[in-house]
């Protein structure tokens, strides 16, 4: 065993002396991870931060959207968090739940350019556990309606819906111009789960009860929004696959579909589809309230930045943060990435006063609502809702039925979450 | 123990490097994997293991009532019982074909059936995605000429499966084959030149003397084949991720998902567990049949 046991100490030895290299040169080296193209973009922002930072490097490394929540828990547990990283805003409560972030509100308290009074009221929520703030945004996101203006038009709708009642009526006055063509009004994909918060949040319903700790899908008023969605399947409004949609920027310049609910990403790749005669045809605008003609409500999304608790550069870490929260950084983020800012200040720029597209985002953006802020939630939302939305819009389950198994799987995914509450009276659970 | 000889204590010598590396990285994940089985180990456990709690048989009872994972098991086993023997027969067929005297460019077939195996799934998923196309895709503008109407090859529940098999099929077939092609070669060629002296057909040949020739060829890749069917994992989870309506759900892929995605890890290693026994159960009822046939 002797042997191995200098195999063993030979490996840590290495291992050692590879992780001490953090300084080089006289300059603190601080690592930065990022998630795909934003990854990709803040590299170029760099030289600019160590221009005006000399003493300090920033080492970015990409992570693939797809693998970025396995790849950043992984690092977790094996103590290889970055120093500062971006976190897509609903898994804040997973990595405040795991103790892995900082609360950054002393470092707010004294920063001379973080204020939340800077940041959109919905936005700044997601990142707040309690009355701590774990992130600062970076860059938001919100979902819309995208919609093909021509098609309404000869439907009778000069406007986009206002409401629930017209967004239905516009999908069934679409529907009767194919007749018999295999065409639709409406995109819900089913393995899409915020189309389904969004309506639920917009009736109104709280949808999770009891400090979060119980699934309330059965309620009336989540019901009543799941209902709505499903009469657009059951009336094939809206097509209940989604394979037939490889690229919905081609569906929607085809009209396969009239109507599209979705973010900011999609307003780049929609004017390279929409050429020629549908250059103007085609518009985003706030999405429909329930009732009363308005704006119903829609998701906080996006990225913020958040330091790594057992960071050793904690203020050099801030001053990254700050760096990429300028108004001028986020103009470039935005330039690089077609990311909107999360600065408000950053709107009152000629890029997006200029782009006529934005204006429903900006609008939109002041009717958001958080989702509950819970590690569990991620597994609701994509594995539980999406399920069940596709049972019922393929009717294998009545809609009672399937919310009734949606709230028990729920109740059951949360069972850890009550005996914590109950047991763990330190636990960061709110 | 007691060391008889030099030579032997050095042979141990030489193995603890591999025996020990065996034993880090293989034994001691396996026994915590399994001890992980009855806990409910879970993305909280993480940061503080007093969080994991000892829960006895609940993830394996839990599992047996959770219809998703006799969904899983179900649709594994259709794709072990469906893919399996047809990749066999394709192999095989294909390796007889190429081990025909009478066919040309050998090497150029050999290198092009063995292509796609080597090549990276996700380019092959996406151009299978574009071949499944209810709309523009090739195959059902072929079926089109026999008049089969549009098929939803990915979207609908009932078709998506069988055509991930058909795809991992035409992927994997190329593999065996190969190994087909070295045990054919392998069979004496004075066997089929006596057989045909007796006045043995072709069929008659390759009943009698390239089958029972190539019993253990076939065994093992039978029994490499399943287990890797069994295993099944990148082609659903690129093609439909388990959809439509969970019908290409295989039992990796939803371990995969409860362990990796959600982090209930105590949940997914039972999941593991149970794999591993049916793999193990199964492996053993195909080396009894064939011994038996073996003695026939």
């Amino acid at each position: 065993m002797t042997k191995t046991g200098k195999y063993i100490f030979s490996i840590l030895v290495i291992i050692f002396l590879t992780a001490c290299t953090n300084k080089k040169n006289n300059k603190i080296v601080i690592k930065f991870w990022g998630m795909g193209v934003e990854g990709e973009a803040v590299s170029r922002l760099i030289p600019e931060f160590e221009r005006q930072n000399p003493t300090i490097k920033v080492e970015v490394q990409m992570i693939p959207w797809t693998a970025a929540q396995e790849k950043l828990i992984s690092a977790y547990a094996s103590d290889n968090l970055p120093d500062i990283f971006q976190l897509g805003n609903t898994w804040i409560p997973q990595f405040v739940a795991l103790d892995a972030i900082q609360n950054l509100n002393p470092k707010v308290k004294f920063s001379k350019n973080i204020s939340s009074l800077n940041y959109f009221k919905g936005i700044w929520e997601t990142n707040l556990i309690g009355k701590a703030v774990y992130g600062i945004p970076w860059y938001i996101d919100t979902r819309v309606l995208f919609y093909r203006k021509d098609i309404l038009k000869k439907a009778g709708y000069d406007k986009p819906p206002q409401n629930w009642t017209e967004l239905i009526d516009v999908s069934k006055k679409i529907k009767t111009l194919y007749k018999n063509e295999d065409k639709y009004a409406i995109y819900l994909p089913t393995n899409d789960w915020s189309i389904f918060v969004i309506f639920g949040l917009q009736a109104g319903a709280s949808l999770l009860k009891d400090n979060n700790s119980y699934g309330n899908f059965s309620s009336r008023k989540f019901k009543r929004a799941f209902s709505y969605l499903m009469k657009f399947y059951y009336n094939k409004l809206a097509p209940v696959g989604f394979s037939e949609v490889n690229n919905v920027y081609q569906a929607m310049a085809q009209g396969y579909f009239a109507m599209y609910i979705s973010g900011p990403w999609n307003v780049k790749e929609m004017k390279e589809w929409m050429k020629g005669k549908l250059k103007n045809e085609w518009m985003t605008s706030p999405l429909p309230a329930p009732d009363s003609a308005g704006i119903g409500l829609s998701l906080p999304g996006g990225s913020s930045l958040v330091i790594n608790k057992k960071t050793k550069y904690s203020k050099e870490s801030w001053k990254f943060v700050e760096f990429l929260s300028s108004p001028k950084m986020q103009l470039e983020i935005y330039k690089l990435t077609n990311d909107l800012p999360a600065l408000k200040k950053a709107w009152k720029d000629s890029i997006f006063t200029n782009n006529k597209y934005m204006k429903a985002f900006y609008e939109q953006l002041g009717y958001t609502k958080p989702l509950p802020k819970i590690t569990e939630w991620e597994q609701i939302a994509f594995s539980k809702i999406q399920q069940y939305a596709e049972y019922a819009a393929r009717r294998k389950m009545t809609i009672d039925e399937a919310l009734k198994h949606l709230d028990a799987d729920v109740n059951k995914i949360l069972e850890k979450r009550r005996w914590l509450l109950k047991n763990a009276k330190d636990y960061k659970l709110r | 123990m007691k060391l008889k000889n030099s030579t032997t204590s050095a042979a141990y010598i030489f193995l603890t490097p591999a025996l020990s590396a065996i034993f880090i990285f293989f034994f001691i994940p396996v026994l915590a994997a399994f001890i992980m089985s009855f806990t409910d180990f879970d993305i909280y456990s993480l940061s503080d293991f007093g969080r994991a709690r000892f829960i006895g048989f609940d993830n394996y009872l839990q599992l047996f009532n959770d219809p998703l994972f006799w969904k899983a098991l179900a649709n594994t086993f259709y794709y072990v019982l469906i893919a399996g023997p047809l990749s066999i027969f394709v192999s095989l067929s294909a390796a007889l074909l190429l081990n025909d005297k009478l066919l040309k460019f050998k090497s150029i077939f050999r290198l092009t059936y063995f292509m796609p195996v080597v090549t990276t799934l996700v380019a092959v998923a996406i151009v299978w995605r574009f071949i499944y196309h209810p709309k523009f895709g090739i195959l059902n503008y072929l079926l089109g000429f026999f008049g089969i109407g549009n098929i939803d090859w990915l979207g609908d529940p009932h078709y998506a499966l069988p055509a991930i098999i058909l795809m991992s099929v035409w992927k994997n077939f190329g593999y065996n084959m190969i190994i087909f092609i070295a045990g054919l070669q392998n069979i004496p060629e004075y066997l089929y030149e006596a057989a045909t002296l007796d006045g043995a057909n072709k069929w008659q040949q390759f009943k009698n003397i390239t089958l029972p020739m190539l019993a253990p060829t076939t065994l093992f890749i039978t029994i490499i084949t399943m287990i890797g069917f069994f295993q099944v994992f990148a082609e659903p989870y690129i093609m439909t991720q388990g959809g439509p309506l969970d019908s290409t759900l295989s039992i990796v892929l939803y371990m995969y998902r409860e362990g990796f995605r959600w982090w209930n890890m105590g949940y997914s290693a039972a999941i593991a567990f149970v794999l591993f026994l049916i793999i193990l159960i199964a492996t053993i009822i195909q080396f009894k049949i064939q011994k038996k046939s073996a003695m026939l």
